[in-house]
């Protein structure tokens, strides 16, 4: 099947030129509130970007085409991050970044699934395997090549519902079923309260085919999306170990990391902070 | 410790729950009419969660096996597998039973569901007192539960002519559906030309003294208690409302203008369903009318023949009959 036409970076060093565009909107849009959930939203900026700028197929102008490939947000509190890559992808406008969590705004703090390019609601966390299973099967009923890419997160896996869905993925064995799990190690309450570990083997007992790689490593994450297009009869898992807040020296060492909140002197402070980390004109 | 007044068999699984009052029976009503859509819509699919003997979703399953998915014991993951099929335009009914519909999976009820509005048909065996498993089968209080969920539709069909009209009526409504199901050997109570329509009440029967309005398996109930009291002298006209949301409030309100009295009755506890919407109802338009509740109350049931049990709860047409002409 040919592939659509999703803007696409050409190599790595594109691939993470864009990511830090991507933390540059997340920290744009998070000064605007003054807080939001950009610890998550910066840790998971390299997997999104490689999703949206190298492996998923869809059209920017065809949001419903048919044979696109999915990608399901569970944790709908990272908005912010999906907010981002959907206006690099060209899906929403970028100055309509400004308005994230504000009153009215599409670009809520949690995922609504009214918003363009948005495959669920998001929100209340265990409910994203399950929906992406469904949607391998009804896609596998349509003979469709499609793939259903979903990101759920270390604290999600204290969900029941979790290994229901993935127990289920394997047993119908939806080879085009990707699991993106994000072992940033933060939860609400703080740093991971109940322990998942190991994470990779938990995956594996259940019948996926797990990977485990440094989720903030441009490389890595490009190799293991590849390795998981193996229509081989079983479900595939990604086991990111991602950063709260990278790229954000701040941030990343804040121990409020979950939702973060500071005042604009401090946001205008950390900005110009990565700015000069990245370099000029990055 | 009390001794046992008499012998009784507990009904327990996979018996039939309608007690069939000498009316004929149709088999599997909700099986029949899911293999008729599945013939000429490919887009139906089915699930259950490890329930489909006791849900009669099985004949689907052999007729189409490919649409079929048994999720196993994980109704949580029943009801997200079945968004996640609607989202690629598929039509799943999914079937388990009350209980576990409403109070296990609640939340992928009212967001994977509801929320984004999703076209998913959960069917719900054992509804209200239809079996003597006790509490954890019962669903008493799923009408309640599920009318609260915005953008639900509740349904509480009467008998196998209604299953079958539901089904093929819930297949062509673009939305999620929450139907409640009587299995195995149904009996027919309504008469032939019956018609469904989502959100409609129908009059079965006018009377003057006492207005019952009824819901699911009690309208048989109805229809037999108004044909007794009328015996004694008693005027009884019955409303069935098979639709719980969205409820047909201009019929109950008309109906209950033209009697003196009302009965509501209800497979379910009496706080939060039929009675409920009857009296907010009734409050609404300003109409006065006492209104005597007949369902199960706020509690809890215990193990037991059904039978037993619904005589014991006042849920037979014999009980229901007395307690109407005590009114009088």
């Amino acid at each position: 099947m040919a592939r659509n036409s999703p803007p696409a970076d050409a190599d790595i060093a594109a691939l993470k030129a864009r990511a830090t565009r991507l933390r540059r909107h997340m920290l744009t849009m998070a000064r605007g509130q003054g807080a939001g959930y950009i610890g998550q939203g910066l840790g998971i900026a390299d997997a999104l970007t490689a999703l949206y700028f190298h492996e998923l197929r869809y059209d920017p102008h065809n949001l419903g085409w048919r044979d696109r490939d999915r990608f399901l947000l569970s944790t709908g509190h990272y908005s912010i991050a999906l907010w981002a890559a959907l206006a690099e992808a060209g899906i929403l406008p970028v100055e309509e970044l400004a308005t994230y969590g504000a009153d009215n705004s599409r670009l809520e703090m949690s995922t609504l699934d009214t918003t363009p390019g948005v495959e669920m609601i998001g929100g209340s966390l265990g409910h994203g395997l399950g929906q992406a299973v469904g949607q391998a099967l009804g896609l596998r009923l349509d003979h469709s090549e499609s793939r259903v890419f979903v990101e759920l997160s270390d604290g999600e896996m204290q969900e029941g519902s979790t290994w229901e869905a993935a127990m289920s993925g394997s047993h119908f064995r939806l080879d085009g079923l990707v699991a993106l799990i994000d072992c940033n190690g933060i939860q609400a309450d703080g740093p991971v309260v109940l322990d998942m570990e190991p994470v990779a083997d938990k995956w594996r007992a259940f019948g996926w085919e797990t990977l485990e790689i440094d989720g903030n490593d441009m490389e890595a994450v490009v190799g293991a999306l590849a390795a998981a297009r193996n229509r081989n009869g079983r479900p595939k898992a990604i086991v990111l170990r991602t950063l709260p807040g990278k790229g954000v020296t701040r941030i990343e060492s804040s121990e409020k990391s979950h939702f973060f909140r500071v005042d604009v002197s401090q946001w205008d402070s950390i900005i110009a902070e990565f700015e000069q980390s990245v370099g000029e004109g990055a | 410790m009390s001794t046992p007044m008499e012998s009784v068999r507990t009904l327990a699984m996979g018996e039939n729950e309608a007690a069939a009052g000498g009316r004929a029976t149709v088999d599997a009503p909700f099986g029949r009419a899911m293999v008729t859509l599945g013939r000429s819509r490919p887009e139906i699919v089915g699930l259950t969660a490890d329930l489909g003997k006791y849900t009669d979703i099985l004949p689907f399953r052999d007729a189409f096996p490919d649409r079929f998915f048994n999720v196993g014991m994980a109704e949580q993951n029943l009801v997200a597998v079945a968004a996640g099929l609607a989202r690629t335009g598929k039509v799943p009914f999914a079937t388990t039973y009350g209980v576990f519909a409403t109070r296990r999976a609640f939340d992928f009820v009212a967001i994977a569901l509801a929320h984004s509005n999703l076209n998913v048909k959960l069917i719900a065996g054992l509804p209200g007192l239809t079996t003597g498993y006790g509490g954890t089968h019962q669903a008493i209080e799923d009408l309640a539960l599920m009318r609260m969920i915005p953008g639900l539709v509740v349904i509480d069909p009467c008998d196998a002519t209604e299953i079958e009209a539901a089904t093929l009526a819930i297949a062509d409504h673009d939305g999620p559906v929450y139907m409640r199901q009587l299995r195995g050997a149904v009996p027919v109570v309504l008469e032939p030309g019956y018609t469904f329509a989502i959100g409609k009440a129908r009059k079965l029967r006018g009377g003057a003294d006492i207005g019952i309005i009824s819901t699911g398996l009690m309208t048989e109930r109805a229809i037999d208690t108004a044909a007794m009291l009328e015996r004694r002298g008693i005027s009884v006209g019955v409303l069935h409302v098979p639709t719980i949301k969205p409820f047909d409030a201009d019929a109950v309100a008309e109906f209950a203008s033209s009697v003196g009295r009302i009965v509501t009755a209800e497979n379910h506890v009496i706080v939060g369903g039929l009675a409920s919407l009857v009296v907010e109802t009734l409050f609404d338009a300003g109409i006065q009318r006492k209104v005597t509740r007949i369902g199960l109350p706020d509690r809890y049931i215990e193990c037991g023949a059904v039978p037993t049990l619904q005589t014991k709860y006042g849920l037979t047409a014999e009980k229901m009959t007395a307690t109407i002409a005590a009114l009088a």
